[in-house]
């Protein structure tokens, strides 16, 4: 079933904020199809590693390919025209455009190589049936779980290959985090790679296969999602272990 | 007045309104997208006047005068464009990471290169363009000539609001625009390219100002004062209409237009038995608008609070009081400086270099108390400097006060200035602040150009000669000293006390230093006010070091002067204000004078600091650089 190319490679990531370095050597790998979930503290480094890899602050590492093609020095762009979708943690809706709007910027035809489902307008409101209704809502008129929605819309009418969730489930009501794990879930089904940052286990356990732990900005842990979430309960917020 | 000379500065007043507004339109635009106040925007409108003029008559010659002229208009208007781009590719590309400040210098330093362009290219006269064909007769209209001309100007104002309101909400150009406004990194992130973007705004923002020069061709000739006087109207629309709002900048033009116009139509008036003329008020009234309008609303009638400014410089490192050794060498520099007179016997021209660079000191360092502890660029201190010398001048000459009296009076007038500026100025910060103390300088400016009774109009006043025993080169440059060591002291005393502490921690974080009890804007008005009073210090005595003053000492230049000997010497230290003074000073005094071109000159100099120390020079040298 694996791909020779994992469809995101990271070897010795550091990152930096102004000249403070946040991320130090991080590494990790998510395979095509895979869903994969980062987790840690607040502060650990999990938006950072995000923003890091969509190229939103300055980044230097010793490998860092999509679907085998350097991404390291390209700019925020071109990287996601490559294919990377951002869903970022605020997430970012434009508040003075209608969620027509929003998501007309974010359309994309699919990179070459990318042989998932293609995302028409129709497709998203599909799987976020909500939106539909909201066609002509401005952004900044929408709750916390409609922007969460729109937000994912978003990056998937770019048609990403790898989508990248940072902290989907937080600040949102319960039935928006049930509505997403549907979606998530269904994203995964259709052969999306998804690199999920996430405080909630449980949350990722329902959609994710395995899990990296980031503490100080370098991986702490990883392996099965399994392994994590019996772990989970006996430490409190993804800790280091005994 | 009769309702019909109403009605007929009204005309007038919508015709300047739409000019204003096409200026302000795309400042705005362009701050929304890139983040950068285009200083050298009004120069893009004086372009479009210039080669609206050049090209208009050359096209009339092929293809027939009508088309010619609506043909010049709209090629004007491109070619404007065009230079945006270029300017945007090759200048504005290369600073979107700088500080703030720098860019505001960057784009000044554009305005000075493109106003020594036009003086190269089409000269130092007036140039008149041609009537609109069709459109140079007037409409009989309740009795009076309404010129054609004039009703087709207002017009243009509303067209281009509503069109660019279709370019922005209907075109998926107009999405970006909007979208970059509010979150240009989640723009990037989508996969867009901003560099287009951001070329393609600053080709429309600056196409619309020079359509707006070009448009003025059948109303006022093209001249090399304009780019500054459109940019101070301009910043003044969009402070008072709200950054970023089109409706807003609309809505401030037409207001701003026709309190000028409502001035002009009044003409003479008498009010409890004194007689005014009020169509001197004209610049007053534009004042009157903005304070009114931002007391009410701090961010202008349709504004919003804007997001941070893009990037702020890195944090700077905490002042240090001077070391044993730092006191020895400022007291070294301190007996050389005292004891130049010495020099004079063999070099006479000794202590009268000396004086400039005594003043450029002072001047340098109360700026540099707003900017380095306060955080707070002012892009008007000239204001302040030209309170103090015609507050000086005028004790002198007409009240015939002796000299230290004069100074005090000078440096009084500077003071009032400064607490009344000041209440409205430090209610804002960043590029906001910066406008409004350009716009307020303009005012300064433009009351000491027409008052012509106390000031002298463009003449301004002569014989403001010192009293012995200061009526000497050295006798003055003593004093001077004096006043200058006393004035640093002072800064250095204060910027070391808890006030100091308290204005360090406002430009730190603001919202820290109130949530430990520290009164912001109490501490920057104060500090405002004293920078002010210092600066009319430096006025005054400069009045005394020229023997007069005129409106030229006090334009714009002379804050930019300020500003960059402040960057050149860093803002990082209290010192180096005072070599930047010294420096320029000196490289003015033996390079610029010898050229016509100095103002292109001077803006090479700033753009070579820019690009090539985009973090500041005390930054650049010293910072720890990531990869």
């Amino acid at each position: 079933m694996t791909t020779p190319v994992p469809m995101l490679d990271i070897d010795g990531l550091d990152a930096w904020y102004g000249a403070a370095q946040v991320l130090f050597g991080l590494s990790l790998k998510v395979e095509t199809g895979e869903a994969v979930a980062l987790v840690g503290r607040n502060g650990a480094g999990k938006s950072t590693t995000m923003k890091a890899l969509i190229g939103l602050i300055s980044r230097r590492a010793h490998r860092l390919t999509l679907r085998g093609a350097d991404i390291s020095a390209l700019p925020t762009h071109v990287i996601a025209r490559l294919g990377i979708g951002y869903v970022p943690e605020d997430r970012r809706i434009f508040s003075d455009l209608t969620v027509l709007e929003n998501l007309d910027l974010g359309r994309r035809r699919r990179a070459p190589g990318n042989t998932i489902t293609d995302w028409s307008l129709e497709a998203v409101f599909d799987l976020f049936p909500h939106l539909a209704e909201l066609r002509h809502r401005p952004g900044g008129q929408m709750s916390g779980g409609e922007q969460q929605m729109l937000a994912v819309a978003r990056a998937l009418v770019g048609n990403p290959a790898l989508l990248l969730l940072d902290e989907p489930s937080e600040g949102v009501a319960p039935i928006v985090v049930e509505q997403m794990t549907l979606a998530l879930t269904r994203l995964k089904a259709s052969g999306l790679s998804l690199l999920v940052s996430e405080q909630n286990a449980q949350f990722c356990a329902a959609i994710c296969d395995r899990a990296y732990t980031i503490e100080q900005g370098a991986v702490h842990w990883h392996g099965p999602m399994a392994a994590l979430a019996q772990g989970g309960r006996s430490r409190p917020a993804f800790g280091p272990p005994g | 007045m009769s309702f019909e000379s109403l009605l007929f500065q009204a005309v007038n007043g919508l015709a300047s309104a739409s000019g204003l507004f096409l200026v302000a339109a795309g400042l705005s635009i362009i701050f929304g997208v890139t983040r950068i106040v285009n200083m050298a925007h009004g120069s893009f409108y004086m372009l479009g006047l210039y080669l609206a003029v050049t090209l208009a008559p050359l096209l009339g010659e092929t293809v027939g005068g009508a088309l010619g002229f609506w043909g010049g208009i709209v090629a004007a208007a491109l070619v404007t464009a065009g230079l945006g781009a270029l300017v945007e590719v090759v200048l504005l590309r290369r600073i979107y990471a700088a500080p703030e400040l720098y860019q505001l210098l960057a784009t000044f330093a554009l305005l000075l290169i493109i106003n020594d362009a036009a003086l190269y290219f089409w000269g130092p006269e007036d140039i008149l363009g041609p009537r609109a064909p069709g459109l140079s007769g007037s409409v009989e209209f309740l009795g009076r000539h309404l010129p054609q001309y004039d009703i087709f100007l207002a017009l243009i104002g509303p067209i281009v609001l509503i069109g660019l309101h279709i370019v922005l909400t209907g075109t998926r150009f107009g999405r970006l625009v909007r979208a970059a406004t509010q979150d240009r990194e989640m723009v990037a992130a989508l996969g867009i390219n901003e560099a287009v973007l951001f070329t393609a705004v600053f080709a429309l923002g600056t196409g619309i100002a020079g359509l707006g020069g070009a448009l003025q061709m059948a109303r006022e000739p093209a001249n090399l004062a304009l780019d500054l006087s459109v940019l101070g109207d301009a910043f003044v629309v969009v402070v008072v209409g709200g950054m970023g709002s089109l409706r807003g900048a609309y809505l401030a033009a037409l207001l701003v237009a026709e309190v000028k116009a409502l001035c002009t139509a009044l003409g003479v008036v008498e009010v409890a038995g004194i007689t005014f003329n009020m169509s001197r008020l004209t610049l007053v009234a534009e004042f009157l608008v903005m304070a009114v309008v931002l007391v009410i609303r701090p961010h202008g009638l349709f504004g919003r609070p804007q997001p941070a400014a893009a990037r702020r410089g890195e944090a700077e490192a905490p002042l240090v009081p001077l070391g044993p050794r730092g006191r020895l060498v400022a007291l070294a520099v301190l007996a050389f400086f005292a004891g130049i007179p010495l020099f004079s016997a063999f070099a006479s021209y000794a202590p009268v270099l000396a004086l400039d660079m005594v003043i450029a000191a002072l001047f340098a360092a109360s700026l540099h108390l707003l900017m380095g502890p306060g955080g707070l660029a002012s892009f008007g201190h000239a204001a302040y400097f030209g309170l103090g010398a015609y507050g000086t001048a005028c004790a002198a000459t007409v009240l015939g006060l002796p000299t230290p009296l004069a100074l005090v009076i000078g440096i009084a007038t500077a003071s009032a200035g400064a607490v009344l500026f000041g209440w409205f100025c430090v209610r804002l910060e960043g590029v906001y602040f910066a406008m409004l103390t350009l716009a307020f300088a303009q005012i300064v400016w433009s009351i000491a150009y027409q008052w012509e009774e106390v000031t002298g109009g463009s003449n301004g006043l002569f014989g403001v000669w010192p009293d012995p025993p200061f009526d000497s080169a050295n006798g003055l440059y003593l004093a001077a000293l004096a006043v200058t060591l006393a004035g640093l002291v002072l800064i250095r005393r204060l910027v070391f006390a808890p006030f100091g502490l308290a204005l360090r921690a406002a430009r730190d974080s603001r919202l820290r230093a109130e949530a430990s009890g520290i009164a912001v804007e109490k501490v920057r008005w104060l500090a405002f006010a004293l920078a002010g009073t210092l600066c009319g210090a430096a006025g005054g005595l400069f009045a005394f070091a020229k023997g007069s003053i005129s409106p030229e000492a006090i334009s714009v230049g002379r804050s930019i002067d300020g500003l960059v000997m402040v960057l050149l010497g860093g803002v990082n230290s209290l010192t180096g204000p005072l070599l930047g003074a010294g420096g320029l000073t000196l490289l003015q005094d033996m390079v610029m004078r010898e050229s016509a071109y100095w103002r292109a000159l001077l803006g090479l100099i700033i753009l070579a600091a820019v690009l090539l120390f985009p973090a500041g020079l005390a930054g650049g040298l010293r910072r720890r650089r990531a990869p």
